[in-house]
């Protein structure tokens, strides 16, 4: 073992990632410990090790053949329904996470790492970045229900989308508001276009409901028809008295104007004129043309805020959860590679810059490589932890969406304890689990092998 | 520690690459120093984007249903933070025995580990017995087992024996599981201690029992301490297994927590706090110790 143990500060000199490993097996020297009493001391450990992990695995391998119920021998049926769609969604939600958490786990580690060599307070964002290590995946869990939240004014998520999206898209002022009748405007293409025409002149009087007298904006007057004048005119209002009494159509005394809604005057399907109404409603086209035409409310005026994303929705939530893994496990993939970077000589690296290689090139052509075991060690490590994800997606996915949201993992708790109790199905589910680490195993022990020679 | 012979020692290799101080050229020191702007702005973007979310948890547990906008609603309002939330997760019967519980099941579940593992581990490291390379192959390859394959066999083990929902089941499962990374780090740290120690005790007389406890579990501590703090977190942490072996009245905070989050809008003023709760012992644990937590994340990866 080493003198100075990788703190997180520290620069360890863990050149592999499992640094523990690379120690030498002490020699077969006879009369070095007597056999008869080595089995005291290992007695314990083998008797776990044989009930509760080895057994085991053997059990699940026959159970996986029998039936349901465990008394019928059933062959390889229960792997037949790794066809039905729960499973294959399952296999398919694994096949992504398996793919996509890794490589950006891994890839976001490298960037901290290499970044962080150059910074000062380098070891307080390691610390800020590996603390989601400590916790458990039921907690972060819940981080992220609250951060994933749907509505804008709850989750983090959505309120730091929504004020992005609306920096770049104004908010429209009236989202539902609709004419009082259809007779007079009628619904086009998420707006509202009058069904007669009008000349310079005409006075035209555009009643909408549907939104409460509050919402309108503040500096909204009483509203008021404008008279006289030769021009296109009119006023839009909120055809709605609080209290009740007025008449349908006509501007009574308390109705509002509404201040900021966009009017075109449309001729032959084309906007020729575009205006805005005023504080008590209306609006007048000046120097237009003479010739009929139809008056539109865009949609522009009525578009429903944008109100985030569905994170927790059927269509987002594999890649929410694996948001969520990401900034658990990066920490760890940083500080192991930070690690594996400490651990390069320098020399080396000099050497290649003496020789004229751009920085770029030295980390390319030297770090890179050197660092390519430690890479392996990450990826490996991920890539059996992914095929493993259980808690993450049991606790962040709304029962609603599970379906859509479960793993292998997940599915062999749902067939074996979720009620179906389905005992020959869930051990065909973990013994293909099983069989998934089987190459994670053999690394792990010709690497072993590998450090004793 | 000491290192075997055919490697270099650690402190002369660290050494020497200290010495050899980064000799750059005048453009590429330009370079990084301005580059060194945006890289530290986007680590701190970074830090704030990793930091966020726990914040949110804590304050959400202040602030809990009464706040009508978000939790950050807080900085404007500060006066709508409270503990109350707090004070009622004391009077939640069933939150605080879930806390009891996940204690008697992380405390024995961590000591049995410890003990189990140390005494294996001198075995495999120091003692000559037939088969001693391979079988600790094979507890090499138990590393990766997932613990989906022990679900549905143990729980019908436990059936038959009387223990299915027990704390004891529950930490046996712990254990067992527990052991192969805990032989596999305590093994290659004991093997590390220097032979010329052990034989001295052995000149000395010394029984197997006597060097075990005096000389290697003394020298082990700092990889002991690593193993206690890792398998104390992954215990506490720990949920399926607790999921699926502990009846209702020993379960722990993980599966406590887990149940109220069907109704999570209405349940808000019990899991934010609770969550912080359950978190804030293994950070603890993690800033007091984080050294040999981030040693044993070093060690045992792959598992």
């Amino acid at each position: 073992m080493t003198e100075d143990e990788p703190g997180l500060g520290s620069k360890g000199q863990v050149a592999t990632a499992g640094g523990a490993a690379a120690v030498g097996t002490p020699d077969k020297q006879p009369g070095l410990g007597r056999s008869w009493w080595s089995l005291a001391y290992l007695l314990p450990a083998l008797f776990l090790l044989g009930v509760v992990v080895l057994y085991p695995i053997l059990y699940t391998v026959v159970r996986s053949l029998f039936d349901k119920a465990g008394d019928t021998f059933v062959g390889l049926d229960n792997y037949g329904v790794f066809t039905d769609a729960a499973t294959l969604t399952s296999i398919r939600n694994n096949a992504i996470w398996v793919v996509v958490a890794p490589i950006v786990v891994t890839t976001l580690g490298l960037i901290f790492a290499v970044l962080t060599e150059r910074i000062r307070w380098a070891s307080v964002f390691k610390l800020l970045v590996f603390m989601p290590m400590a916790i458990s995946f039921v907690a972060a869990g819940i981080i992220f229900r609250l951060v994933y939240q749907a509505d804008p004014n709850q989750g983090v998520a959505n309120a730091l989308i929504v004020s992005v999206h609306d920096v770049f898209a104004e908010s429209s002022s009236y989202p539902g508001a609709k004419p009082r009748g259809e007779a007079e405007l009628g619904g086009v293409d998420g707006g509202f276009e009058t069904t007669s025409t009008y000349g310079a002149g005409d006075t035209v009087a555009l009643g909408l409901v549907g939104f409460a007298p509050n919402d309108v904006e503040p500096g909204a007057q009483p509203a008021s028809e404008p008279s006289g004048g030769d021009t296109l005119q009119g006023v839009v209002w909120l055809d709605f008295a609080p209290g009740g009494g007025g008449e349908e159509g006509a501007i009574d005394n308390d109705e509002l104007g509404l201040p900021g809604v966009v009017v075109q005057a449309v001729q032959d399907g084309a906007v020729v004129a575009t205006t805005e109404t005023g504080a008590d409603g209306a609006f007048s086209f000046e120097g237009l043309a003479d010739g009929d035409y139809t008056l539109a409310l865009p949609r522009e005026n009525f578009r429903e805020p944008f109100n985030g994303l569905a994170w927790l929705g059927p269509a987002l939530i594999t890649p929410a959860i694996i948001g969520a893994y990401i900034w658990i496990w990066a920490g760890f993939a940083m500080v192991l590679i930070a690690a594996g970077l400490a651990a390069i000589s320098r020399e080396a690296l000099e050497a290649a810059r003496v020789d004229g290689a751009t920085e770029f090139q030295v980390f390319r052509k030297v770090t890179m490589p050197l660092l390519a075991p430690v890479l392996i060690v990450v990826m490996v490590t991920l890539v059996i932890n992914v095929l493993k994800v259980f808690d993450l997606v049991y606790i962040i996915a709304p029962g609603s969406v599970q379906d859509d949201a479960s793993v292998l993992a997940l599915q062999m708790y749902r067939v074996s304890f979720g009620g179906a109790n389905n005992y020959g199905l869930g051990s065909a589910l973990s013994v293909l689990l099983f069989l998934l680490v089987l190459p994670a195993m053999a690394f792990n022990i010709r690497r072993f092998r590998r450090e004793q020679s | 520690m000491t290192m075997t012979e055919e490697r270099p020692p650690p402190q002369e290799e660290l050494a020497r690459q200290a010495l050899g101080a980064p000799k750059r050229g005048v453009a590429s020191r330009i370079a990084s120093k301005t580059g060194g702007g945006f890289v530290q702005v986007f680590l701190v973007l970074i830090a704030i984007f990793w930091t966020v979310p726990t914040i949110g948890l804590f304050v959400s547990s202040l602030v809990g249903a009464r706040s009508s906008g978000g939790w950050w609603t807080f900085l404007l309002q500060p006066a709508q933070l409270s503990l109350d939330n707090y004070s009622s997760l004391l009077d939640n019967g069933e939150l605080v025995g879930s806390f009891i519980n996940t204690v008697l099941i992380t405390v024995p579940s961590t000591l049995g580990v410890v003990l189990i593992a140390s005494l294996a581990a001198y075995a495999f490291a120091w003692m000559q017995f037939w088969g001693r390379d391979w079988i600790f192959l094979i507890v090499i390859g138990l590393l990766v087992v997932p613990v989906q394959v022990g679900l549905i066999p143990i729980a019908q083990l436990y059936g038959s024996v009387g223990i299915f929902g027990s704390v004891v089941g529950v930490v046996l499962f712990h254990v067992a599981f527990g052991l192969p990374f805990a032989i596999f780090l305590l093994r290659n740290f004991f093997s590390g201690i220097p032979r010329d120690l052990l034989e001295a005790a052995r000149m000395d007389g010394a029984s197997e029992w006597t060097i075990f406890r005096r000389v290697v579990l003394p020298l082990g501590l700092p990889a002991i301490a690593s193993l206690a703090i890792f398998q104390f977190l992954w215990v506490w942490n720990d949920f399926l297994i607790a999921l699926v072996f502990a009846s209702r009245d020993v379960q722990p905070l993980t599966v406590f927590l887990q149940s109220q989050t069907r109704q999570f809008g209405e349940s808000i003023d019990v899991l934010a706090p609770g969550a912080f709760l359950s978190l804030i012992v293994p950070l603890a644990v993690f800033f007091a110790f984080q050294r040999y937590f981030v040693q044993g994340t070093l060690a045992g990866s792959v598992k």
